[in-house]
C-alpha cells in the first residue's frame, strides 16, 4: 500500500459538487460494513469517537511494515524517514488550523493530556493566589479536572459561567466574571454533552480585554467546523486524533509561537533537552520542549492521513452535510413526545442528547443496541451539565459525514422499540 | 426482540415502574450507598437487623429499569432472612446474571434476571443494590462503587 493510493472518497465525489457522495464515502470505511446484534451497523456514537478510513488504517500498517524507526535520533535512512513523515503530519495539523509555524502545533496523548499541559505549565508559571480561571458550567471533566488541580496548588480560583435552559452560555455573566484577576478561560468550541457551539470568537475577545489567555477545547470542534488559530486569536487550541478520523492515542496541541516559548517543560526526559549534567540541564526549543520521550510517531502520521482525508473532502461541505443530518435527527426526534432533547441551543452541531419519560439512558441504549444502532447514553464526562438540567444521564446520538438519514430512520425506529418495551 | 423480552420481564418492568419498599427506613441501624459511575445511578439501601436477622430493609435511588428493578426486588427477597442466607442468596443472584447460575438454585422471583447474562455490561446495575446491601451488612464506611 502506497501513501496515498487510497483518496477514492473524496477524489471520486468530485471536489466541485457541493454534495457529498455518503454512499462512496462509506465504503473508505471498513468497519461500517459490519452487523451488529444481526442488524447492519448504525455508529451514532462518533462524538466519543469516529470511525476510521482505510487511508488511516493502511498508514497505521505501512509504518510498521516498512519504516518503524525511532525520530530525531538516527542517522540512518529508517529514522530520517519516519522523522520526515512525522515532521510532515506536524505540518498538515498546522495547514489545517491554520497557525502561522509548524512549531506552534505540539503532538500530545488527547485533549486531556492537552489541557493539562498547559495547566501544568502556563498555569503554574502565571497563576497566583486569587488570580482566577473562567471555565463554563457545560465542559468536559477534562476541562474542569486540570484546572481544579492547579487552582488549588496555586491558591486560585476556579469561576463557572453559567448555561441557560437551552444550553447555551450567559455571555453577561461571562462578562461580569471577567477582571484583572482572570488568566485563563478555558472553553469548549462544541459541548459534548449539549452540541452547543459557543462563540468563541467573541469570547477570546472579550477575556483579551482582560489579558487574559484563552484556551480553547476543540475535541468536538475540530473534527466539524473550518478552523483559523489566527483569525480565532486563541492562546491555545486542543484536539484529539481519534475522534478526527485518526487513531487513539495522539492529539495536538496548538499554541502561539511566543508564549510557548516563554514556557518551562510539561515533562522531562529525552527530546525534549539539549544538553544534560548532573548540575544543568538545557530545554529544547518549542515544540520538541513539549515533547518527550518517544511520542507516538505513528499515531501522528495516521493522524496526518486522517487531516489530509478530512481537507480533501473539505470541512466546509462535511459541516453542511452533518448539520443537514442533525436537522433532520433533530426534527424526527422532536416528533416524539415520550422524548425531550437536552440542549436545544440555537447554534448546535452534529449531538443530539435526548431523555425520556420514565426510562433511563442506560436501558435505552441496551435496547437500541439490539437494533443495531450505538449511542452513547450517561454522563458523557460533563456531571455539572446532567446537573444543570437535572438529569442522572441523557442518550447521546452524535453525526458523522459518513452517516445518512436513513440511519437516523433506524435510530427514530430503535427508539419506538423502546418505548414498546416499556409501554 | 426475544433478548430484550428475557431481559425485560414483566416483573422487572413492574418493579421499576412500582419499587417495593422505596424509602428512607425510619429506624434503620446499617446503612450503606452504593454508586455506578458508569451511568451514574446511585442507591442507599437501608437495613435493621436484629439477633441475626434482617427484619426490615429498604432502598432509595435513581437507576435504571434493572438496577430499580434489582433493589426493589431484591428487598422483598432478603426480609426475614437471616444473615447467611441473605449472603447466600447474593451469591446465587450473582451465579445467576453472570451466566454461571448453580444447578437447581432457590432463587424465586429473582429468577426473573437470568436474561441480563446475555448483557455483560448490564450486570452492574443488576448487583450494584446487592453489593450495597453487603456493605451495609459489613458496615462498610464510604460509598460502595461498581467499578
Amino acid at each position: 500500500m502506497t501513501t496515498g493510493q487510497s483518496m477514492t472518497a473524496a477524489g471520486s465525489s468530485s471536489i466541485g459538487e457541493s454534495r457529498l457522495d455518503v454512499e462512496q464515502i462509506r465504503q473508505d470505511f471498513p468497519i461500517l460494513g459490519q452487523q451488529v446484534n444481526g442488524k447492519p451497523l448504525v455508529y451514532l456514537d462518533n462524538a466519543a469517537t469516529a470511525q476510521k478510513p482505510r487511508v488511516v488504517i493502511d498508514a497505521i500498517q505501512e509504518y510498521y511494515q516498512t519504516y518503524n524507526s525511532n525520530i530525531h535520533r538516527g542517522v540512518h535512512h529508517l529514522s530520517q524517514v519516519a522523522t520526515e513523515a512525522y515532521e510532515k503530519a506536524r505540518v498538515k495539523a498546522q495547514r489545517l488550523l491554520n497557525a502561522s509555524e509548524s512549531r506552534e502545533i505540539i503532538f500530545v496523548r488527547s485533549t486531556t493530556e492537552a489541557i493539562n499541559l498547559v495547566a501544568q505549565t502556563f498555569g503554574r508559571e502565571r497563576l497566583q493566589a486569587g488570580d482566577e480561571v473562567v471555565v463554563s458550567a457545560m465542559e468536559h471533566h477534562s476541562n474542569i479536572v486540570p484546572w481544579q488541580m492547579i487552582c488549588q496548588e496555586k491558591d486560585a480560583r476556579l469561576r463557572v459561567i453559567p448555561i441557560n435552559d437551552k444550553g447555551e452560555l450567559l455571555l453577561e455573566e461571562y462578562e461580569r466574571l471577567l477582571s484583572e484577576r482572570t488568566r485563563v478561560v478555558a472553553v469548549t468550541h462544541i459541548s459534548n454533552a449539549l452540541g452547543t457551539i459557543n462563540p468563541i470568537e467573541q469570547m477570546i475577545e472579550m477575556a483579551h480585554q482582560y489579558d487574559a489567555a484563552v484556551l480553547i477545547d476543540g475535541a468536538q470542534g475540530a473534527p466539524h467546523l473550518p478552523l483559523d488559530v489566527q483569525a480565532l486569536d486563541c492562546e491555545f487550541y486542543a484536539f484529539s486524533g481519534h475522534k478526527f478520523y485518526g487513531p487513539t492515542g495522539v492529539g495536538v496541541l496548538y499554541g502561539k509561537g511566543d508564549l510557548l516559548d516563554s514556557l518551562p517543560p510539561y515533562q522531562g526526559g529525552g527530546e525534549m533537552i539539549l544538553s544534560v549534567s548532573f548540575e544543568e540541564t538545557t530545554y529544547n526549543v518549542v515544540p520538541h520542549r513539549f515533547e518527550a520521550g518517544t511520542p507516538n510517531i505513528v499515531g501522528a502520521i495516521a493522524l496526518g492521513k486522517a487531516i489530509d482525508y478530512v481537507t480533501h473532502i473539505g470541512l466546509e461541505r462535511i459541516a453542511y452535510h452533518e448539520d443537514e443530518l442533525f436537522r433532520y435527527a433533530t426534527q424526527q426526534l422532536s416528533g416524539l413526545p415520550e422524548l425531550t432533547i437536552i440542549g436545544t441551543a440555537d447554534s448546535k452541531a452534529s449531538i443530539t442528547s435526548f431523555v425520556m419519560d420514565d426510562i433511563h439512558a442506560h436501558d435505552v441504549g441496551t435496547i437500541l443496541d439490539q437494533e443495531g444502532v450505538a449511542v452513547r447514553t450517561g454522563h458523557h464526562c460533563a456531571q455539572p451539565v446532567m446537573d444543570c438540567f437535572e438529569v442522572p444521564a441523557t442518550s447521546r446520538a452524535s453525526f458523522a459525514f459518513y452517516n445518512t438519514k436513513e440511519e437516523v430512520d433506524v435510530l427514530v425506529e430503535g427508539i419506538g422499540k423502546v418505548i414498546e418495551v416499556f409501554k | 426482540m426475544s433478548l430484550l423480552r428475557d431481559l425485560y420481564q414483566e416483573v422487572i418492568l413492574d418493579h421499576s415502574k412500582s419499587p417495593r419498599n422505596s424509602a428512607q427506613l425510619s429506624d434503620a441501624n446499617r446503612q450503606a450507598d452504593g454508586y455506578n459511575p458508569l451511568c451514574g445511578d446511585k442507591v442507599t439501601v437501608y437495613l435493621k437487623v436484629e439477633d441475626g436477622v434482617v427484619e426490615d430493609v429498604s432502598f432509595k435511588g435513581a437507576g435504571c429499569a434493572i438496577s430499580t428493578a434489582s433493589a426493589s426486588l431484591m428487598t422483598q427477597a432478603v426480609k426475614g432472612k437471616g444473615l447467611a442466607e441473605t449472603e447466600e442468596l447474593f451469591k446465587r443472584f450473582h451465579g445467576l446474571v453472570t451466566g454461571k447460575a448453580e444447578e437447581g438454585a432457590e432463587l424465586g422471583e429473582l429468577m426473573a434476571f437470568q436474561g441480563v447474562s446475555e448483557f455483560p455490561v448490564r450486570v452492574k446495575c443488576a448487583t450494584l443494590a446487592w453489593h450495597t446491601l453487603q456493605a451495609a451488612l459489613e458496615k462498610e464506611a464510604g460509598i460502595i462503587s461498581t467499578e
